[in-house]
């Protein structure tokens, strides 16, 4: 279908209803003289209703409508790294240096950049004549010094290859091969496609997870781990630190790909992204950050549609470097802004509302939304992995409210942000209460292989302390710490080691912000340590004042930020020294004992 | 501008005016609507077909008939009128003077809407701008280009505390170009003249714009009143370089009129009745503060949001929380002890701290000392918590030391005089020698080289005797 015209019929905020038979739900359509952009989401008799993607102010009745016969689709090719786009893939850095610091309306520039040259080398097994499959890598463009960005036949376009050049210098837009599709028609493949958004690209087969997904924060791989190819959620209210642990995902996640969708959040939190990640370098290869990330931005301010979009459009790109074979983390914050977004549209259109506003199908949405995370055999042959993983923002901080309590029945990590933690600034401040991770029997073989076999009894035994103090702070609260045994002052003691020590981690120490599996076990291993060392002593009858006083304590709750991730040796020369301290004490009180029996 | 006057008012409720058959009429455009009396109030067009026209007035519908009510299409949107000139004036909801002088005539006009700030050409906040409160320098310090609102209740001294920071707010060494805008919503005649005269008296009511809708005027002005505050702001900052100080109040009669025109409109409800937009609207709101790469000026932005009956989690305040930069949150508590500011610390955040503060900003022991006090102070109200049941006597040496530090910080950091300014080494050397009441092992958020330089521990009283 071609461009048709039409003409607009009533202007309602961020809907429009223009004249235009034969036009189907989902397709694009430009709006006006200032030529808006936008999309049909119902059809009605000669009707169509448009949502938009940009502010509808001074648009009247009677203005042309131009409907562009494909549905909402993004440009999959190399230059997208490194590269900040907005909900409905605009480029931003390219829009700022055309059009200045303000967002004009009705600007189209294509998100690939048409006047970069890049050189491709043709995939060495393919021969002229052979029947070539959807989804075969075709050939590779180094796209950054990291990445190879390998160039597929787009699905639906595999046949035979008629023609596969080597070349250097050439623009996206240049032909790089010819195929012969079923009906006779021959193709011509370019560096990139387009893709629409709203439906998933298509793989050969689903893989079960494998490895984890190492973000290099403790509470998150040692006590709530998430695989590469799952799906997890990030709950808190306002100032929990949300932005900051998807940061920390961000920079330092295992991946090769990193998508951040800001989905209706604050301006400058992309900027500090913009600004920082080139300067960062990848604890894995050495090389800044920025040329593994791709920045979707729809801030609070832009329009609320496109908003809607842009979830859609970052998952897409991600499914576009899975299916080269990469793994990719794609980050979401918010979904709740998503969702606010599709409560807004629905609020609009009269649907009836169900609970607190949103529409009937907000479960369903979010479902399958996630479902596009996993690990894949793709159509090439190769593995790659999406992983998911939303912020969500509950009103009130209230995980009862609908977006919180449907996600959490879709993911399988849940790190829930605690309000307490954060006013107290223990950062990341996870709830080790709330939070679960369905993938701990999946990682423990990963962790026994790679850092130690015991770590999945270790970490049970730090849980298990971590869920006894619950209880007894409940009990100091009520009656004070002299009613509690020894052995249960002592698992408090053992409870501000673990909150100190492990979990509590921060951000802006270049020290501690990323910490390598083998230190964190190293860390977990030595505050158990310390804990059943002081558990035998006092079996011995050593009053607990006595083990309360030392300073290895405080100096165990500074080893995270004292020794970094390569000073493993320093970590077990301490561990030599706290068994030498507790094996004084024990002799000490062993002698005590024989003088006074 | 045309000058055809349409008749064809079909209905009148609840603010809004219904046009039927009115052709050609543009989204958002201006219009006057003049009544049997030869009364003009001020609309805009929300909604448009040619078969009916929705227009806001924004004076209300009260008083109106449909067969003498004339309506003018100006054919053009919100606009404000901009030049240097707008310092030192005080204007009305959309602009128009409110201080007996003539209106302001400039070539220059802008929509009051903006338009988004493409979020690659912001730069990112990162210079302190000291308050001279220790509470807010030491504890959640504000950078320029930051929006941080004060979230307060009836009753609490929000204004003073606003009005405080307006007086003292410098970059430590700089004397550099400012300028305030003072947006007030629904406020009363008493607070609008307590502002006026505290600008007045510390002599910055030249560098100052106000824009001015009292209690009893008209709330859907409100609606336009922030923003084409902000559209001055924005003039100020990036076309004269500024560093601009947004104060506005009170953004909870700014939320109060969207519910009300929402609910006339029809619109489906979320929280508290609070249309499903609200979130949008105040982020279109908050979001245009910052700083633009290249430019040298800034907007700064310090809503006041009162949360009715105190409740953090209301749809207003916690929206608001979600879009800006951190909170300073007012307890009352504090104030009933008398304390002032009576800053709550543990909900109290500044998100931009981290990047504006160190070594080359304040001093680089300043994000640990932070860290500590807020851990150390937390720790501290568990204990007094504890001391109200099992009683100050039986609490152990350390438990003992943590409530005298409570009280000390509270008093002493927290507290001080509405005239005093306090420099940021002053507030850290005070934030240490508070943290000097307790023992060094009690302190794991500062390094080992921190406690040298800086903490001064006296011993227990068994040790010192």
């Amino acid at each position: 279908m071609g461009p048709r015209m039409a003409k607009v019929v009533e202007v309602n905020g961020p809907l429009v209803t223009i004249e235009l038979a034969d036009v189907r739900t989902g397709e694009q359509v430009r709006i006006g003289r200032l030529e808006l952009m936008g999309e049909v989401i119902a059809r009605h008799g000669e009707h169509a209703l448009v949502q938009m993607y940009e502010p509808t102010e001074s648009l009247r009745p009677g203005e042309p409508v131009e409907a562009l016969g494909h549905p909402l689709s993004v440009e999959l090719g190399p230059g997208l790294l490194g590269g900040i786009f907005d909900g409905v893939q605009r480029p931003l850095l390219e829009h700022a240096k055309q059009h200045g610091d303000f967002i004009p309306r009705g600007v189209h520039i294509p998100p690939l950049d048409r006047g970069k040259l890049w050189c491709f080398e043709p995939n060495p097994e393919f021969r002229i004549g052979m029947q070539i499959e959807d989804g075969a890598v075709l050939g590779t463009v180094q796209e950054t010094p990291t990445i190879a960005h390998r160039i597929l036949v787009p699905p639906g376009m595999g046949g035979e290859l008629v023609e596969l050049v080597s070349a250097c210098d050439i623009t996206v837009e240049a032909a790089v091969a010819r195929v012969k599709q079923a009906d006779g028609v021959i193709a011509e493949l370019s560096l990139f496609h387009r893709w629409p958004v709203r439906s998933p690209r298509p793989y050969r087969s689903r893989d079960d997870a494998v490895a984890p997904l190492l973000t290099g924060q403790r509470i998150l791989d040692t006590f709530f781990p998430l695989v590469k190819g799952g799906r997890a959620a990030v709950p808190g209210p306002f100032g929990a630190g949300k932005t900051i642990v998807q940061q920390q995902i961000a920079r330092w996640a295992d991946a090769d790909i990193v998508i951040y969708v800001g989905c209706g959040e604050r301006g400058n939190e992309l900027v500090d992204i913009l600004e920082s990640f080139p300067k960062l370098t990848d604890p894995n290869t050495g090389r800044s950050l920025m040329e593994r990330t791709l920045l979707v931005a729809n801030t609070s301010n832009m329009p609320v549609v496109a908003r809607e979009a842009s979830i859609y459009v970052g998952v897409t790109l991600a499914e576009y470097y899975r299916d080269q074979g990469y793994d990719v983390v794609m980050v979401a914050d918010s979904t709740s802004r998503w969702a606010e977004a599709l409560r807004e549209v629905a609020g609009r259109l009269g649907q009836m509302p169900v609970e607190e506003g949103y529409p009937a199908y907000l479960a369903s949405r979010l479902a399958a939304f996630y479902e596009r995370a996993g690990r894949v055999q793709t159509l090439a042959g190769g593995n790659g992995s999406i992983t998911l993983i939303g912020a969500v923002s509950p009103p009130g901080g209230d995980f009862s409210e609908p977006v919180t309590s449907h996600t959490k029945e879709i993911v399988q990590t849940f790190w829930a942000l605690s309000k307490e933690l954060a006013d107290a600034r223990h950062y990341p401040a996870v709830d080790w209460v709330e939070s679960f991770s369905g993938y701990v029997a999946s990682c423990s073989g990963w962790w026994a292989e790679h850092v130690d076999p015991r770590w999945a009894e270790q970490r049970a035994a730090a849980l298990e302390i971590l869920a006894q103090a619950e209880e007894l702070a409940r009990i100091v609260n009520l009656v004070g710490p002299e009613a509690l045994s020894p052995q249960q002052r002592w698992a408090l003691q053992g409870v501000a080691l673990f909150r100190e020590g492990v979990l509590q981690q921060s951000a802006l120490d270049p020290v501690d912000s990323y910490c390598s599996p083998q230190k964190q076990f190293a860390l977990l291993d030595q505050m158990l340590s310390i804990y059943e060392h002081g558990l035998r002593l006092l079996e011995f009858g050593v009053p607990v004042q006595e083990l309360l006083r030392l300073p290895l304590l405080a100096e165990a709750q500074r080893l995270k930020g004292s020794y970094s991730n390569d000073q493993l040796d320093e970590l077990r020369s301490f561990a030599a020294r706290v068994d030498g301290e507790f094996e004084r004490l024990h002799s000490e009180y062993a002698q005590h004992a024989k003088a006074e029996p | 501008m045309s000058e055809k006057e349409y008749r064809l008012a079909s209905a009148a409720r609840n603010g809004l005016l219904y046009m039927r058959g009115v052709p050609d009429i543009a989204l958002g455009d201006r219009v006057v609507v003049r009544d049997h009396s030869g009364r003009r109030r001020n609309g805009q067009v929300i909604r448009t077909s040619n078969e009916l026209v929705l227009i806001q007035v924004l004076e209300g519908t009260d008083n109106l008939d449909l067969e003498n009510t004339w309506v003018r299409f100006l054919d053009q949107p919100f606009e404000i009128a901009l030049s240097p000139d707008i310092l030192g004036r005080v204007f009305n909801g959309i602009g128009q003077p409110r201080d007996e002088r003539p209106p302001l005539f400039s070539k220059l006009k802008r929509n009051v809407n903006g338009a988004p700030v493409n979020p690659a050409a912001r730069a990112y906040p990162r210079e302190f701008i000291q308050t001279g409160l220790s509470a807010v320098d030491g504890l959640n310090s504000l950078v320029r280009g930051q929006k941080l609102p004060i979230f307060s209740g009836s009753g609490l001294p929000h204004n003073r505390l606003a009005a405080q920071i307006v007086r003292q707010a410098r970059l430590p060494g700089e004397e550099s170009q400012f300028a305030v805008v003072f947006a007030a919503m629904g406020v009363s005649y008493s607070d609008a003249r307590f502002f006026r005269e505290t600008f007045a008296d510390s002599g910055v009511l030249r560098n100052v714009t106000m824009f001015l809708n009292l209690a009893n005027e008209p709330a859907i002005e409100r609606l336009i009143l922030p923003r084409a505050a902000l559209t001055a702001a924005e003039y100020l900052a990036f076309d004269l370089d500024l560093h601009v100080l947004v104060v506005m109040t009170d953004m909870t009669h700014y939320a109060e009129a969207l519910r009300e025109v929402a609910t006339a409109k029809g619109d489906v409800p979320a929280r508290k009745g609070y249309p499903g937009y609200l979130y949008s609207d105040l982020a279109e709101i908050y979001e245009r503060a910052g700083r633009i790469r290249g430019k040298p000026g800034s907007i700064t932005m310090m809503p006041v949001v009162s949360m009715p009956s105190d409740d953090i989690t209301h749809p207003i305040p916690d929206l608001t929380g979600y879009i800006t930069e951190g909170q300073l949150v007012l307890s009352r508590t504090l104030n009933n002890l008398g304390i002032y500011p009576p800053l709550d610390i543990p909900p109290s955040l500044s998100r931009l701290m981290k990047d504006g503060i160190g070594k080359d900003h304040t001093r680089e022991d300043h994000a640990r000392v932070a860290g500590q006090i807020y851990a150390s102070y937390a720790r501290a109200l568990e204990v007094r918590n504890l001391a109200s049941i099992i009683g100050a006597e039986d609490l152990s040496e350390t438990d003992r030391n943590f409530l005298d530090f409570a009280d000390a910080f509270e008093r002493r950091f927290v507290g001080q005089r509405e005239d005093e300014e306090r420099n940021i080494v002053e507030t850290l050397n005070l934030a240490w020698e508070l943290l000097s009441l307790l023992p060094p092992e009690a302190l794991t958020r500062v390094g080992a080289a921190d406690l040298d330089k800086y903490h001064r521990w006296h011993g227990t009283q068994a040790e010192q005797q």
